[in-house]
């Protein structure tokens, strides 16, 4: 990985914790180990922790769900040209995890262009996981062309306007957004009034003590607008859940691990099971980026999310499939 | 005198004909009715991100990137289907005018065609 990428977590990242490690430091380590990080919510303020295995211990309430994203069924470039292999090496890690996820999340570019037998190749390969639910957002390579009609027509029955649901899980209130469709010129990822005002009335009841865990694509913090990395209304959004405890925004889009804690707020991107992109500014355009073959899986991977049941914490586990 | 009136007319058409035949801006409109321009897509841009055509000239587009992109008026004037790696788009601008254009799946990319 480019150490530019980690020096630009750096900055952003706020040193809220008492953990003893420093940060800075903790994060460059994590960059050639190889390793992953965890953060828990605990009330608001995040604590970090070295990666460890044993975080559920088998506690009543406890779970933990997996999240995948941007497998771009279809891909044939040589960054990667065998995305089957690598989206069943991330199923095999999921089924390898050592507390099994109750569910997958998939946060979006399922499929590279739209077509129904990449949508029906990632089906197949999911069904493969020890987790047989697997919730769905669309990344803008599944809306292609039909705005999105024969996605929603696969993955949408539950769903409300171009997709957006909400559902809960033992305690935690999940949302799965939709910033991918009727893009505006010039503009960036956009939810829209409709979705929005959706979103405020679903979580207008809810305590206050709800954990609150939000996915959809294209992040919903300004990553790098230049490159189209960030959402046009997502502070509206943001602006509904500013009251509850506990917030984890989890996105895809930008296949590589970023994290930001903002408040009650833990903003993290997945990487991608089929090519990574370059850290921002970093190249001429955010396309694939070539990596040598034998340091692919090194790049690509899945998110393994614990939930605690006390004291209500959320820790988050990137493990590259390497 | 009838004769002559449509010998006369008859010399007039003639005359006209080679004189549109030959006439320079009748074949510069002829020759504005084939041009063609081309735009790259490359590193998720459009270039020339101006251009400026002849009415009549037909533009085409050809994705050079990994990713597929559109090429989509933002007035809907034309749109066209995701285009993947080397694959084209084409449209034929018959009126004067400025189109601006984006490509739907990533709209930070821009372009505008002057027809003049």
């Amino acid at each position: 990985m480019p150490p530019q990428k980690h020096d630009l977590i750096n900055q952003e990242m706020q040193d809220l914790n008492d953990d003893g490690i420093d940060r800075r430091g903790f994060l460059k380590c994590m960059a050639w180990a190889g390793t992953g990080v965890i953060w828990t919510m605990s009330g608001g303020v995040p604590v970090s922790q070295v990666f460890g295995k044993s975080l559920n211990s088998g506690k009543p309430g406890n779970f933990s769900f997996a999240q995948i994203s941007d497998s771009h069924m279809g891909f044939n470039k040589p960054a990667n040209p065998d995305v089957v292999a690598t989206l069943q090496a991330a199923v095999d890690k999921i089924n390898g995890l050592a507390t099994a996820p109750e569910f997958l999340l998939h946060t979006g570019d399922i499929s590279h262009l739209s077509k129904p037998d990449q949508f029906d190749t990632v089906d197949q390969v999911l069904k493969g996981a020890s987790a047989k639910d697997v919730f769905f957002v669309p990344g803008e390579h599944d809306v292609l062309d039909d705005n999105g009609a024969s996605y929603l027509a696969r993955y949408g029955k539950n769903a409300q306007g171009a997709g957006w649901y909400s559902f809960d899980h033992k305690g935690v209130h999940f949302i799965g957004l939709v910033n991918v469709i009727n893009l505006k010129s010039g503009g960036l990822g956009s939810l829209g009034a409709e979705q929005l005002e959706w979103m405020h009335r679903d979580v207008t009841p809810l305590k206050h003590s709800t954990p609150i865990v939000v996915f959809a694509h294209i992040p919903l913090w300004s990553v790098y607008p230049e490159w189209g990395w960030g959402t046009d209304d997502s502070e509206q959004a943001l602006g509904y859940l500013k009251r509850f405890g506990s917030v984890t925004v989890l996105n895809g889009h930008i296949h590589q691990t970023m994290q930001k804690v903002e408040g009650n707020v833990t903003f993290h991107t997945a990487m991608s099971t089929a090519f990574p992109q370059p850290a921002p500014g970093q190249a001429a355009s955010p396309g694939p980026m070539k990596v040598p073959a034998e340091r692919l899986r090194n790049v690509l991977g899945v998110a393994d999310v614990n939930y605690l049941r006390q004291p209500h914490s959320l820790a988050i586990v990137d493990s590259s499939l390497a | 005198m009838k004769k002559t009136a449509i010998k006369q007319l008859a010399m007039g058409l003639i005359v006209a004909a080679i004189l549109l035949a030959t006439s320079p801006s009748v074949k510069a409109a002829n020759e504005a009715s084939s041009a063609t321009a081309e735009v790259k897509i490359d590193n998720f841009s459009f270039g020339p991100q101006t251009l400026t055509v002849a009415v009549g000239t037909i533009v085409t587009w050809t994705n050079r990137d990994d990713i597929p992109h559109t090429i989509v008026s933002t007035d809907g004037v034309f749109k066209s289907k995701v285009r993947d790696t080397d694959e084209t788009f084409s449209y034929s601008f018959t009126k004067p005018g400025t189109y601006n254009y984006f490509c739907s799946v990533h709209p930070k990319m821009t372009g505008k065609v002057i027809v003049q």
